[in-house]
């Protein structure tokens, strides 16, 4: 019997959507396997067919992108609802993604800034968005906008996460075959994704670590064959999760963290910050601050996939 | 079965009692997860204290013991054995230190009692979570590594190798004898020197259990208390120790100079021959010459060869090269003693520009009977003076060089007076901050001394010049000192000054300290274990320390070093094996990525890469269980058992979730 599932798109570019597709010839196979009963980006279904579902009708629900506005939160609680499996697809649904650097910022001064202050925007009266207006044909209205981005297991409970922005399109087939394979691994676990770091399949030559000074990419001619991170270019490829096949480091870009932590680190940004300071050159207070202000926007950085899903969360409210 | 956790709290008759609610803490603590059974005693860490945990833990009431008490410095090794006596491992045991954190720091009783409550309600979470461990133990080379052949090193190899142990003795010189063999007489008592250490220098060159390395240096030192690998360097001499029998006609005919024949009496002062094949001094041992590159004529324009020529034993060797020797020890006993400051750097004493001022070590050899002057005590013109000042303190208790107290300055600079006065007919004058007389007949010798007519002026010296007034100065010095005891400013012309140096650390020692992961103090010298109760042990089991490499101090006290240092050997090789550190870190192979970021960071060199498996792997031999690599590893494959992410989050779940 084909598996029914569901596939939706919270907050999200909808890169994860577009990598379910590169599956190439492989998506034949995935459509023999699996009906699908939800696909906004490439399906016409609307949410009252999956309401009308029994709970638990649907063998998967695959959910990308983070929890941003009040319909991803309420279609999240629908798709756990009606199915058996959830998994989150892609770095936004597992750990808040890019959308999450939003919580360094409140609603507010994100609704000023893109609304009215941006240098494209004329807006004199200031209006910004409502969630309601009156119309004479009756109420419009729109998904409430949060203060703060969330993970989806932040909202329902997840039983897996394929990780990646975007995840690689064999990985998301292999995880997939799990399910019709019953071979899923136990409730919580990362699927389609290796157990160690990804230096471990990184080409470049590694050896012990001194910096005393950090550059970004665009100011250096790096050297190809060696560790990015010897090289003072922050690199979070020895916090980050492999399965991605290395693919940034291959083409010149270090590793920007986008598989997430590995198994049992709360916080991939903050655990990097900290392999990265005991690697640090000099051993005094002050020249050890004149190395980290090399680091250009070090929380972003460190944090740039998984801010919401940090210790820290979002910036003090 | 959940985890049943026993919680004693201590009273510390009234330390911990008369500042914090002990009731109230005890009925706190009854009510926590998995707290099975709640005591409190005087005096937890007394007999019947420690008999109420035993029989708790042997009636099976629980299974993990939290003792809240004082500090794990003090008595968490009491506890521990409590559990092993009781058949359970050791390391289910946690301690919360109320005392030193809470009512010894508290002032207020409520305050105090609420800290000790956030802190047990931690420990009690974090206990849950321990898990045994096994304790290691590693068998001990016997084998001693003795740094430095200095009157420190010389009486602790002696020391062992008269206990029936083989000691590798390595002195960088061309001879053992450090600074001690340079001196004329020695303080108080004015025993010669030489009489005293020559004996025990011609020991160590003939004792069976000693393998002595002179002119070579410790290369590389790997490994752990019980099993060093050490890597030594034997500098080329040019001359085949098995062969020289020291006959001395090379030095006689070598024309090189290694210090100049010409010039004045202070430019030529030496101990030894100035020739370029030489011997530090004539009682050396190893008594074997070594030729000096630098002045050699043969090595530095390629014509001479004549020792090689006079040598009747062909022990010249032109091309004899560094050669290494690795072998295994137990223990190291780290004895380089000092270097004497450079006074060169106070400009306003002249030291290196104006005649007739010179530095401690060189008026010793000056008064050396076997030196260049014959132990005459000579102006550079080679007359008598007539007035000699003596400056105290040159580098040291001032902040701008040292500011430590070099200890043995006030006495040799009495010495000096003495000697002097004994010698010559001159005028002695002592410059000090304040005198320091503190050791055995230290204060008797002072005495002594102001029955000798030598003046003591109490000031620093302000500043050592030629700006002479008068005609019968010309020739002298001018030192200008204010004399803190009269309230003026004096000016005295002198024919000769002497600066007591400083010691300093000696050259190098950051390197040896490095080799043996022990560290170094902001003074320079070796961090001891204890200020008081560990003064020759060190943070790294196995490795020693005596003499000057811990900080300056006179002979007397170094040679009670050595045999402390010896002593504390002995009983590590008698023991024969060595319990370890079982809270040490291990790293997961399945999930070491080989970043690599931890190669480095161990200060207890326990780290290493393993090639074909791209892993880092933990020495665990080697491992002190401080954490640095856990901290750093940023896929989490190293743990530190004992203090895992478990327990740490166990804990401060526990210091949040308290009250």
């Amino acid at each position: 019997m084909k598996l029914k599932v569901g596939i939706y798109w919270g907050a999200a570019c909808g890169g994860c959507d577009v990598a379910i597709l590169d599956t190439h010839e492989k998506l034949l196979d995935i459509a023999a396997k699996m009906d699908i009963y939800l696909w906004p980006i490439a399906l016409d279904f609307k949410y009252d067919d999956v309401k009308k579902m029994e709970d638990g009708y649907l063998d998967a629900a695959i959910y990308s992108g983070a929890i941003r506005n009040s319909e991803n939160e309420e279609i999240a609680i629908l798709l756990r609802k009606k199915s058996k499996v959830m998994i989150a697809l892609g770095a936004c649904a597992h750990l808040g993604g890019i959308p999450g650097l939003a919580n360094f910022y409140t609603r507010d001064e994100m609704l000023k800034r893109i609304y009215i202050d941006s240098e494209s925007t004329i807006n004199e009266e200031g209006v910004i968005p409502l969630e309601s207006w009156n119309v004479k044909e009756g109420e419009l209205d729109l998904p409430r906008f949060y203060n703060t981005v969330k993970t989806l297991d932040q909202v329902v409970d997840v039983e897996y996460y394929i990780p990646g922005c975007p995840p690689v399109p064999l990985q998301i087939y292999s995880a997939l075959s799990l399910i019709w394979d019953d071979m899923l691994p136990p409730v919580g676990s990362v699927i389609g994704a290796g157990d160690k770091a990804l230096c471990e399949s990184c080409p470049r030559v590694k050896e012990e670590k001194t910096i005393s000074e950090f550059k970004r990419i665009q100011q250096v001619l790096p050297d190809p064959e060696k560790c990015f991170l010897e090289q003072g270019l922050v690199c979070l490829g020895a916090a980050t999760r492999s399965g991605c096949g290395a693919r940034c480091i291959k083409s010149g870009v270090p590793c920007r963290g986008c598989y997430g932590p590995l198994d049992d680190v709360p916080d991939l940004g903050i655990k990097m910050l900290s392999a990265i300071a005991s690697v640090l050159e000099p051993k005094e207070e002050k020249e050890i601050d004149d190395v980290l202000d090399t680091i250009v926007d070090p929380l972003r950085t460190f944090h740039r996939f998984s801010m919401p899903a940090s210790i820290l969360r979002r910036k003090k409210e | 079965m959940p985890e049943r956790v026993g919680v004693y709290i201590c009273h510390c008759g009234s330390n911990i009692a008369g500042k914090i609610d002990i009731e109230k803490l005890a009925g706190f603590a009854e009510k926590l997860d998995n707290v099975a059974l709640v005591r409190d005693y005087k005096f937890m860490c007394s007999d019947p204290g420690q008999n109420l945990i035993q029989s708790d833990l042997e009636a099976g009431l629980i299974d993990r013991v939290v003792v809240a008490s004082c500090s794990p410095l003090m008595h968490e090794n009491t506890f521990r054995k409590v559990c092993e006596r009781s058949g359970v491992n050791p390391y289910l045991f946690t301690m919360t230190n109320i005392r030193e954190q809470c009512s010894w720091v508290h002032i207020d009783e409520a305050s105090s009692t609420e800290k000790a409550m956030d802190l047990l309600a931690a420990s009690v979470r974090r206990a849950v979570y321990l898990e045994p461990l096994e304790k290691r133990e590693v068998a001990i080379n016997p084998r001693t590594l003795v740094i430095g052949g200095g009157i420190a090193g010389i009486q602790a190899a002696l020391d062992l190798a008269e206990a029936g142990k083989e000691v590798v003795l390595v002195e960088r010189e061309p001879s053992i004898g450090g600074h001690m063999a340079k001196f004329d007489k020695t303080f108080p008592t004015l025993d010669c020197a030489a009489c005293i250490l020559t004996p025990r220098m011609v020991q160590i060159g003939q004792h069976a259990n000693i393998h002595l390395m002179s002119y070579a240096e410790v290369e590389e030192i790997n490994g752990y208390v019980g099993n060093f690998n050490i890597k030594v360097r034997q500098k080329a001499r040019y001359v085949d120790a098995d062969l020289c029998n020291g006959c001395g006609m090379c030095w006689e005919k070598c024309p090189g100079t290694r210090v100049p024949r010409k010039g004045n009496v202070h430019e030529k002062l030496s101990l030894g021959p100035t020739s370029s094949i030489y011997m530090p001094f004539m009682q050396a041992i190893p008594a074997i010459p070594v030729i000096d590159r630098e002045s050699c004529l043969y090595f530095q324009k390629g014509k001479c060869r004549i020792c090689e020529q006079v040598c009747e034993r062909n022990a010249i060797n032109y091309d004899m090269e560094d050669s290494f020797e690795e072998f295994e020890v137990g223990n190291i006993i780290i004895a380089t003693g000092f270097q004497p400051f450079d006074p060169s750097v106070i400009k306003r004493y002249g030291y290196g520009t104006l005649p007739n001022v010179l530095t401690s070590v060189e008026f010793e050899i000056m008064n050396c009977a076997s030196g260049s002057t014959g132990g005459k005590i000579l102006k550079a013109d080679g007359t008598e003076p007539k007035s000699i000042g003596i400056v105290h303190c040159v580098g040291s208790r001032d902040k701008h060089y040292h500011e430590y107290c070099s200890r043995v300055c006030c006495m040799y600079a009495l010495k000096f007076a003495h000697l002097i006065k004994e010698k010559t007919d001159a005028e002695v004058y002592n410059f000090y901050i304040d005198l320091r007389c503190f050791g055995k007949g230290y204060e008797e010798f002072y005495d002594r001394l102001l029955g000798e007519d030598v003046r003591f002026i109490r000031g620093k010296v302000g500043e050592i010049s030629r700006w002479v007034a008068e005609e019968d100065e010309k020739d002298q010095l001018i030192v200008r000192v204010e004399d803190t005891l009269v309230g003026a400013v004096r000016r005295i012309p002198l024919d000769m000054v002497v600066l007591c140096t400083a010691l300093e650390k000696q050259d190098g020692l950051d390197r040896v300290a490095k080799m043996c992961s022990v560290s170094v103090g902001k003074d320079g010298f070796i961090i001891e274990k204890h200020p008081k109760l560990g003064p020759v042990s060190t943070a790294t089991d196995g490795v020693f320390i005596v003499g000057v490499a811990q900080s300056p101090k006179d002979i007397p006290d170094t040679v009670a070093q050595a045999s402390a240092a010896s002593s504390a050997v002995l009983s590590m090789i008698t023991r024969e094996k060595i319990e370890i550190e079982a809270a040490t870190a291990e790293i997961i192979e399945e999930k070491c990525s080989g970043c690599r970021i931890c190669n480095n960071l161990c200060p207890y060199l326990a780290i290493n890469f393993d090639e074909e498996k791209k892993v880092s792997i933990i020495n665990e031999a080697l491992c002190k269980g401080c954490g640095t690599c856990v901290a750093a590893c940023p896929s989490n494959a190293i743990t530190a058992k004992h203090f895992n992410d478990k327990q740490i989050f166990a804990e401060i779940e526990g210091l949040l979730s308290a009250r």
